[in-house]
Order: C-alpha cells, then structure tokens, then sequence
C-alpha cells in the first residue's frame, strides 16, 4: 500500500493532468453535495457573514450607519464626475474595450490547504464549454479574488490571490507604476520588485496591471500598506475569508493593450514573460 | 436478540464496522464548508491523523490500510496538496501506531496524547518537507508549528468523541 502510495506521488509529479482530472472529477462529485448543505449553512448565518460577526453585531450595525452616511456623499461626488466623464467621453469618441462574458457562482466549498487557498464554486448549467473558464478571473463585489485553475462541467477551483503560487502584475496608484503581487499563504499578499527608487505608497490603489498578457488592466485588487516588518503588502478588497459569491469574468484572447503604465524606455514593463 | 432476523443483525454489524470510515469521509466533507474560521485548512490533515490513529489503537479491523490509503488521496485532492503525499503520511502514521499499539493500550490517556501530539508534529515536518522538496521551494514553516499546536489541543476533545463511539455505535462486537 506505502509503494502504491509512493508510485501515485511519482505519477502526479510526471503528470500535472492526471491529478488536475482527479481533482476536477471529484469536485464536480462534490460540488452538489456542498451545494445542498451550504443553503442551511447560508440561512443559519442569516447572510450577514461568519458565524463568529453574530456577537459583534450591535457594533458593527453602529459602523454600518456612519460608513452609509460617507458613502451617500461619495455617491454625489461619483455621480458628479460620472457625468463629467461621459460628457468627456463623448467628446473624445472613446472606444469602449469588449465587455467579458461572465458567470456568477456560489462558494460551496473552502478546500484550501496547509500550503494552498482555493475555493469551490459552483457553475450555473449553461456554461457550455467549462474549459474555456480555466484563467478566467474571479471577483468578488469589490475585487479581485483569485483565477480558476481547474474548471469541470458543474464546479471550478478558484486559487486565491493569498495561495503561494499566485502571482499578478499590478498597477500602483495614480501613476500606475509597475509591480507584483505574490501569495504569501497569509491573509494579505506581497508587493516585489517595484522600482527601487519609488516605493509604493502607503495606502496607493493597487490595480492588475495588462503586462504578460493575463490579466485586464484597471481591475481593483487592494490597497498598499506597510506591515509590522515594513514590508510592503497588499490589503486585498475582496473578502477572502468569507466568499459567499464570485464572478467569473472570462476575457477574450485578445486583450486590448490598454495598460495604465506610461510607456518609459526604462520601465521593467516591456519585458516579455 | 435471537429473534431478530440475521439480516438486520448484519446490517447492524456492517454499519457499526464501517462507522469510524463513514464519520472520516463525513467529518472531511464538513470542514470544506466555507465557515471561514481561521486555520480551517489546517484542520483537515489533522483530523484525518487523529482518526488514523485512534482506529489504528483501538480498532484496527474497522480502518484497513487501502481505506488510510484512500483518505489519504481524498485529503490531497481535497486540500491541493501533491496526489498521494498523505496516504503515504497517513500509512506511516498507522504502521507507526500499529507497531507500538501493544505497548500504548495499557498506558494512561495523557500518554497516548503525548504520543499522537508528537507524531502529529512530526508527521507535519515531514508534509512540510516532502511539499518544500516536491515544489523545489522553501515553504513557510509557520503552519507546522501551528498545525502541531492545533493537533494537541484538539485530541482530546475528538478522543472524547470517539471514546463514546468505541464503546456504543462503532462497536461491532454488541451488535
């Protein structure tokens, strides 16, 4: 049984799609049961969040009222500068870039493990051709969540940009300027290889960034914020620790060459993965 | 007792045998579900060894080695860890508990959790090492410390459980 279980380590390691095929076959197998229990699940916890934010919840409701009372003042302000930027817009005959086709699942399952963050979403029937979803881009109501890496014909694993094996180019701030973003197995991943002499700044808008041609660019993933190490990491905006729902947005091959990141000789950018 | 047609004494016999399997399958299921606890990840190798090695002391006729074997794969795909990495860790783990169970029976309980703690911790290392040597990278060592620590505060409130168990719905011989 040991040399059985020895032989089955050596064959995933020769052949990456025998233990993608595995898994894809058994998360589909577990996608309806997960499915089932997660509707009692979701009722217990009256949709509000984790079990654990039912004690805190008097406090929270207080934050709620003060966070809408701001909120309704930026919404003046975006609604102001949406028109502005419509009237703009026509001005300049903007092309629009294509819209993605996009599926929204249910997070049934968190199977991540002691090294890795993925979770289960269930797809809706309609999604003919699963395949195709594999590197289509997970988001949840305000960010980035994670990429597909196996899709079946009923459930796709999500990798969370927390995984160890994530790795997205970013835009930072205003300017755009160039850099990655790499899991960490914790909740909030790393920011390398920025340019040396423009260290992010603290609280600047990370968004995914075109380079390598993986990801759309201007797609919002976090904030910049120096931890206790002063390290710069990335404080992600979706909520990993509690996905309820995720889109998938599957972009076309051909992603227009829109990126945020001013063309400069010297710019690392340009460098081909 | 006598009465009873035999049919339903097998029944009774087979699902009493098969119960530390089914509450195995069924506990791995559970923590899959997105409850968002911290170090829920964790939780799932370390319930799979607490399960391994409390059968393996105490009724090793109920968890053969190909059924340690198969949770081991469903723990890996479960888990995105390399196919078949913890059914060798889990058969390790029962081979190690199956050899020493003689002399660990008689012993007191905080023994046999001195012993499941250290195992648990050493079986971590090893995960560790093999995932580290099997991505060609260093892996953070954080969760095995905290996995070990997790493992020793958590047996014996499973050990409680499956203590009852031993004793009621998993015993074959009442049946």
């Amino acid at each position: 049984m040991l040399m059985l279980s020895l032989g089955l380590v050596l064959i995933g390691r020769a052949d990456q799609n025998f233990s993608d095929h595995l898994r894809a076959g058994l998360d589909d197998l577990l996608a309806p049961a997960y499915q089932l229990v997660s509707g009692p699940v979701d009722a217990a916890e009256h949709g509000t969040g984790v079990i654990g934010h039912l004690f805190d919840m008097e406090a929270e409701n207080e934050q709620l009222r003060e966070q809408n009372r701001t909120l309704l003042q930026w919404q003046a302000v975006a609604m102001a500068l949406e028109a502005q930027n419509d009237a703009l817009k026509a001005t300049l005959s903007y092309v629009p870039s294509p819209a993605p086709k996009f599926y929204t699942g249910d997070v049934v399952a968190d199977l991540g493990g002691v090294y890795a963050r993925s979770v289960l979403v269930v797809l809706p029937p309609r999604a003919n051709d699963p395949k195709a979803l594999v590197g289509a881009i997970a988001m949840d109501g305000r960010g980035v969540a994670g990429r597909v890496v196996e899709a079946g014909s009923r459930s796709a694993r999500v990798l969370l940009i927390t995984d160890l094996n994530s790795r997205i180019p970013v835009a930072l701030g205003a300017a755009g300027a160039p850099a990655l973003m790499t899991g960490t197995n914790g909740p909030d991943p790393a920011l390398l290889y920025w340019a040396p002499g423009q260290p992010p700044a603290e609280g600047a808008m990370v968004l995914t960034s075109a380079v390598g041609g993986a990801f759309p660019p201007g797609l919002p993933v976090g904030v910049v914020h120096y931890n206790a190490q002063n390290d710069p990491v990335v404080l992600p905006l979706a909520d990993l620790s509690a996905l309820r729902l995720l889109r998938l947005f599957s972009y076309p091959e051909n992603l227009p060459v829109l990126t945020p990141i001013p063309a400069s000789p010297s710019a690392p950018h340009n460098r081909k993965h | 007792m006598r009465r009873r047609p035999s049919l339903w004494r097998r029944l009774d016999a087979a699902s009493r045998y098969a119960f530390p399997i089914g509450t195995l399958i069924f506990g791995l299921f559970v923590i899959g579900l997105p409850f968002g606890l911290p170090g829920q990840a964790e939780l799932r190798p370390i319930f799979a060894m607490a399960c391994v090695f409390f059968w393996s002391l105490y009724r090793p006729s109920s968890l053969p080695a190909p059924v340690v074997a198969l949770t081991g794969v469903l723990v890996d795909l479960l888990g995105l860890s390399p196919v078949g990495l913890w059914a060798v860790l889990l058969l390790i783990l029962q081979g190690a508990t199956l050899a020493s169970r003689r002399r660990l029976i008689p012993r007191s309980f905080f023994l046999t959790w001195a012993v499941f703690s250290s195992l648990a911790g050493s079986l971590s290392a090893l995960a560790w090492a093999a995932q580290s040597l099997l991505a060609l990278a260093v892996l953070p060592g954080l969760p095995v410390i905290t996995e070990t620590l997790v493992a020793c505060g958590l047996y014996p409130a499973l050990a409680a459980f499956f203590i009852r168990a031993h004793r009621g719905p998993a015993a074959v011989e009442l049946a």
